[in-house]
């Protein structure tokens, strides 16, 4: 295979992966009502939480709503993870999956290909969704945007690899139900993206230190100490680990068609 | 002739279940041959083996010369796959269909726009390049698939079942389409099939049962050793010592 072969096999990954994604509008549209209804409602209806509270990163007390906004960036990519991941399930159903394996290309550079394209989604969904903020008086400093890039891509790449992972777990499309219960709510609510640690250290040992083991912590926490300019090194550093880890395993792990053909006859023949 | 796929002592099983035993077969290049089986007699396992779903417990398959466990890149590019199952992305067009394929297959965008107009115009389906998947028939999905399999000049065009979901009509124009390929292009083509009407008395034919090749010629040949009447007849035949 000629090295440009690689190249047009990302390009054509990704052109589907936006083609889908804009094409489902109703998808892309849900992606940012649902962060938004929490910034517009649930932000208004908590504005008083942090009141008279100092966090280091922004020096001074702060709104709520930019306290949460971060939060709501994190669960942007960890929602947008797991919708590709769905459609990775009801491509290995309706069979298109299939077409996907039988190219000539190492299936580890197909799926590498995947969760780029899945992470360029989110990235999107998410500076639209600041983009929105910014009308709600969320306004860090504009180098921000930028510093917050690689954060966002990262968190994305390791949602993403945690998505495809879970994928190639699931054997059926209805059993995805489980994952938002069992993966996703957990993930966001045992997480700093609505409420300080602080808050949880007080209020239960036992729920403060699920926190601190959540990766979806550290991801949160980088994107916000970036947006503002600031480094975590702690969270970059869990973040590599988490982003290893899971890259990783998704490779590693990461055989649809195992689900889809092996340790059962295909079906009437 | 060479040979175009090569199946040496091939067998598979799903648990403890045995599909495929001991399978060893030919096809020579520039042929058309059907795979034929009643239900459960290994021909999707095969199909799936070469195409590489799923990899074999032992033996080995050679395609173009290319071992598919050794070099799995050189085997596959030498492979269009029309599956049992539709396989299209439904809100994709046409087009862009055809356009994401090329590109896992590794083909630039210049080819794959010129040779999405040569495909495309040949099933008279140019036109419609810009419609979604979800809005066309049955008959027009299928001729995608060829089109889509096609579309990067493999050598060897493998269907499974390819008319299983298609009326009469759609059906002849289907398989005359893929025979008259052999003859412009030189492909080769493994036909996977259950139904004996797809097949003609002279086409090179691979009989499966219960996971074993149960012979292999010319139909004509196959139909007058079996002492059966016609093809109907043979396959008949081989459902009952299958099941």
């Amino acid at each position: 295979m000629k090295n440009s072969a690689y190249l047009f096999c990302f390009s054509g990954v990704l052109k589907r992966e936006l083609q889908r994604s804009l094409q489902q509008r109703t998808r892309f549209i849900s992606a940012l009502v649902r962060p938004l209804l929490w910034l517009a409602v649930f932000a208004a209806g908590f504005r008083g939480t942090l009141e008279g509270m100092v966090i280091p990163l922004y020096g001074s007390p702060v709104d709520y709503e930019v306290y949460i906004t971060p939060g709501l960036v994190g669960m942007i990519i960890l929602f947008n993870s797991m919708q590709s991941s769905l459609s990775m399930v009801y491509d290995r159903e309706m069979g298109s999956m299939r077409v996907l394996l039988t190219s000539p290309l190492p299936r580890s550079y197909l799926l590498f290909c995947k969760l780029f394209a899945i992470a360029l989604t989110s990235l999107l969904q998410v500076y639209a969704f600041l983009a929105v903020a910014f009308l709600f008086d969320v306004a860090p400093p504009p180098l921000g945007y930028l510093t917050a890039l690689p954060a966002i891509l990262m968190g994305a790449f390791i949602l993403g690899a945690l998505g495809l992972l879970l994928a190639s777990l699931i054997e059926q499309l209805e059993n995805f139900a489980g994952v938002m219960n069992f993966v996703v709510f957990p993930l966001f609510f045992l997480s700093p993206a609505l409420y300080p640690l602080t808050f949880m250290q007080d209020g239960n040992t036992w729920v403060y230190w699920a926190c601190v083991i959540n990766p979806f912590t550290y991801v949160v926490e980088l994107i916000r100490h970036a947006l503002y300019l600031d480094l975590n090194t702690p969270a970059l550093l869990v973040n590599l680990a988490a982003f290893t880890a899971l890259t990783s395993a998704a490779v590693l792990g990461f055989d649809p068609a195992r689900r889809m053909l092996n340790n059962r006859a295909p079906k009437g023949r | 002739m060479p040979v175009a796929v090569n199946i040496q002592a091939l067998s598979h099983s799903f648990a403890d279940r045995k599909v495929l035993r001991n399978v060893s077969l030919t096809v020579e290049q520039g042929m058309f041959v059907g795979l034929l089986g009643a239900n459960g007699a290994g021909k999707t396992t095969l199909f799936s083996i070469l195409t590489r779903l799923i990899s074999n417990s032992s033996g080995n398959v050679v395609l173009f010369g290319h071992d598919l466990q050794r070099s799995p890149a050189d085997a596959l590019a030498t492979l269009g796959v029309v599956f049992q199952q539709p396989t299209l992305d439904l809100d994709l067009s046409v087009l862009q269909n055809l356009q994401y394929h090329g590109a896992i297959q590794g083909m630039s965008p210049t080819d794959v726009q010129a040779r999405a107009q040569e495909e495309l115009e040949r099933l008279q389906l140019w036109d419609r390049r810009h419609e979604r998947i979800r809005w066309l028939n049955g008959g027009h999905r299928r001729r995608v698939e060829i089109a889509r399999a096609l579309l990067h000049q493999p050598q060897l065009l493998l269907l499974d079942e390819a008319t299983s979901s298609l009326d009469l009509e759609s059906r002849i124009q289907l398989i005359g389409h893929i025979r008259s390929l052999i003859k412009t292009e030189g492909l080769t083509v493994l036909w996977t099939t259950h139904v004996a009407e797809e097949l003609e008395t002279d086409d090179q034919v691979i009989l499966l049962n219960r996971g074993e090749v149960h012979a292999q010629g010319k139909l004509s040949d196959l139909i007058t050793a079996a002492g059966a009447s016609d093809a109907n007849h043979l396959m008949l035949n081989l459902s009952k010592s299958g099941s």
